[in-house]
């Protein structure tokens, strides 16, 4: 089984190393870190804040940008172009491909989060020579906005691939974008809630549990400010992702299998 | 033991947004196919063939019935290993190479790492693309992508392979050679079911056929009986057209080729055409009892039940 879902994750991963749109995406994302330090100059004090914000901004963006963009081809490509007759045909259990396709992704969007962060560290190394500072102690809070970053990409994924798992890309791209704009809102849509109150209260209150919180997830303003990001969120954070992707899969498996493929 | 055991497979699709109805792609049948034997599973487009491939393949659900290959039951793990299925038009991974591509299909099918490069290079060659195990798939035509179709299905050495219109999209060289790789599977002990829709493929090459035809299937028979069938009826070839208006007044419909001329008798008017040349001195090239082909068989079956369906 470990090795079904393996082998359909590299391939996953394969697929997404030989697209050369993605190098597109990582490359223009790099250049927006580097770009942040020409703007920065306007003012030395904001160089750095400014760097920090823009840098983390986009790798969160391009890599949403990149998750939606692959997440929602990742099962309808192969039932329309028909490679997954030559999957499902071989001893692999429908929910082994999905898992396995997550999974590819999940890897995919990681080691190009690692590319972008990688450009990113050196623009803001740069920075740092030139102003005689070095990394600060603070920047560590930068790996947890990256991480945090990274959670959002699996988060994003698992919906992009519900989606794929029943409707047309079209669809799939326009329900995975507006439940990123709704989620990075799930905090204030809970505030509406109280506010409301009644029925309408009830409504949105609803809705701001079920779409996933990704406001939690960003840290960039916090973290270009210097200032820490607590333990307990990142246990919270990590184990709500968890298990808000777990319940999403589930659910896109129960439907993958129950799917005929005409 | 048997390859394959339908019974009374059915399939339903539900059409339509509002005005919902249903349609009947496969009506209830029942079909054995025994170890061993190729076994072509005929019909015109849209017939259900594909249907029928694709339940068996756990790739649709039939709305009832069930079915058995190699004693398990179709939705068996177990039986995913031991098939091998190319699916109608088949499209790969164009992104990886002949060799990646089997690689990565040997591999879910539990082919052992040790044994995955030989078996690759062997399946390769025998579909005669050894120099192409190195280019995309991107780059291939129809023609060699049918061939790497050919070689996924049988890389993991299975015990039953079915082919979903294996010929289609070859030229008449491919054609043979895939004709020829299927007589090698046979000779190796394995089980071919294939569908197709060209009979002359199938005539050459089954040892049974079924005829399925509108979702139903309308006949199951052994080629070599269908295709010894006489007719009751004989082609007589001779050299001259001297006795020619005698011969087509016994009721010979006769065809003038050259300086030959062909006629199709009825069995008992026979001696008397040959009198009627013998006597006009022609010279007698052959005589030949009419037998049935595959396709005077597949045209009765659809034919057949059109007429009672008319007649209904």
């Amino acid at each position: 089984m470990i090795s079904r879902v393996s082998s359909i994750a590299f391939n996953t991963f394969r697929e997404a190393v030989r697209d050369r749109v993605l190098y597109n995406l990582i490359l223009f994302a790099v250049l927006i870190s580097g770009s942040a330090l020409l703007l920065g100059q306007i003012s030395i004090e904001i160089e750095r804040l400014f760097l920090i914000n823009m840098g983390l901004t986009a790798i969160s963006l391009f890599g949403v940008v990149i998750a939606i963009f692959i997440g929602i081809a990742l099962v309808s490509k192969e039932i329309d172009k028909r490679t997954l007759y030559a999957i499902l045909s071989r001893p692999v259990r429908r929910w082994e491909f999905i898992l396995g396709k997550y999974l590819g992704l999940v890897g995919t969007l990681t080691v190009n989060a690692g590319l972008m962060a990688f450009g990113f560290f050196a623009a803001l190394l740069y920075l740092s020579q030139r102003s005689y500072q070095g990394f600060q102690k603070a920047d560590a809070h930068i790996l947890v906005a990256l991480y945090f970053i990274l959670l959002q990409f699996v988060l994003i994924t698992a919906l992009a691939l519900l989606f794929s798992s029943f409707s047309s890309p079209i669809l799939s791209a326009v329900l995975s974008f507006a439940l990123f704009v709704v989620g990075t809102f799930a905090e204030d849509i809970r505030a509406a809630a109280i506010m409301a109150g009644g029925t309408v209260g009830q409504m949105l209150k609803t809705i701001a549990y079920l779409v996933p919180n990704l406001g939690s997830l960003n840290v960039v303003a916090s973290v270009a400010h210097g200032e820490p990001v607590s333990g307990a969120l990142v246990w919270h954070n990590t184990l709500y992702v968890v298990l808000y992707s777990a319940a999403v899969i589930l659910l896109a498996v129960l439907i993958f299998d129950r799917r005929n493929f005409k | 033991m048997r390859a394959i055991e339908i019974n009374g497979l059915e399939k339903t699709y539900t059409v339509g947004f509002l005005r919902k109805k249903e349609r009947q792609a496969l009506k209830p049948f029942q079909l054995a196919v025994e170890s061993g034997e190729i076994f072509g599973y005929l019909g015109p487009n849209g017939a259900g063939k594909t249907t029928t491939l694709k339940i068996l393949m756990g790739l649709i659900f039939p709305t009832a019935g069930s079915a058995k290959i190699l004693d398990f039951d179709m939705w068996d793990m177990r039986v995913k290993a031991q098939i091998g299925f190319l699916p109608e038009q088949p499209y790969f991974y164009d992104y990886l190479t002949a060799g990646e591509l089997l690689d990565y299909l040997a591999q879910l099918s539990g082919v052992p790492a040790r044994d995955r490069k030989r078996k690759i290079d062997e399946m390769l060659a025998r579909v005669g693309m050894s120099g192409a195990k190195n280019l995309q798939l991107r780059k291939f035509s129809k023609g060699m992508l049918q061939r790497v179709g050919i070689a996924q299905a049988i890389v993991h050495d299975p015990k039953i392979v079915f082919l979903d219109e294996p010929m289609s999209g070859l030229d008449p060289i491919g054609r043979r050679e895939v004709a020829d790789l299927i007589r090698g599977l046979k000779d190796e002990g394995k089980t071919v079911f294939f569908s197709t829709h060209i009979l002359s493929d199938a005539e050459a090459l089954c040892d049974r056929v079924a005829v399925i035809h509108e979702g139903m299937l309308r006949g199951v028979g052994v080629v070599a009986d269908l295709v010894s069938r006489v007719q009751g009826k004989s082609e007589v070839i001779w050299q001259g057209q001297a006795a020619l208006n005698s011969v087509t007044a016994l009721g010979g419909e006769c065809r003038i080729s050259g300086d030959l001329v062909r006629a199709v008798i009825p069995e008992e008017k026979i001696d008397a055409a040959l009198e009627v040349l013998r006597r006009s001195n022609a010279r007698l090239i052959s005589v030949n009892p009419i037998r049935s082909t595959l396709e005077d068989y597949f045209v009765e079956q659809i034919g057949g039940i059109a007429r009672k369906e008319a007649a209904s």
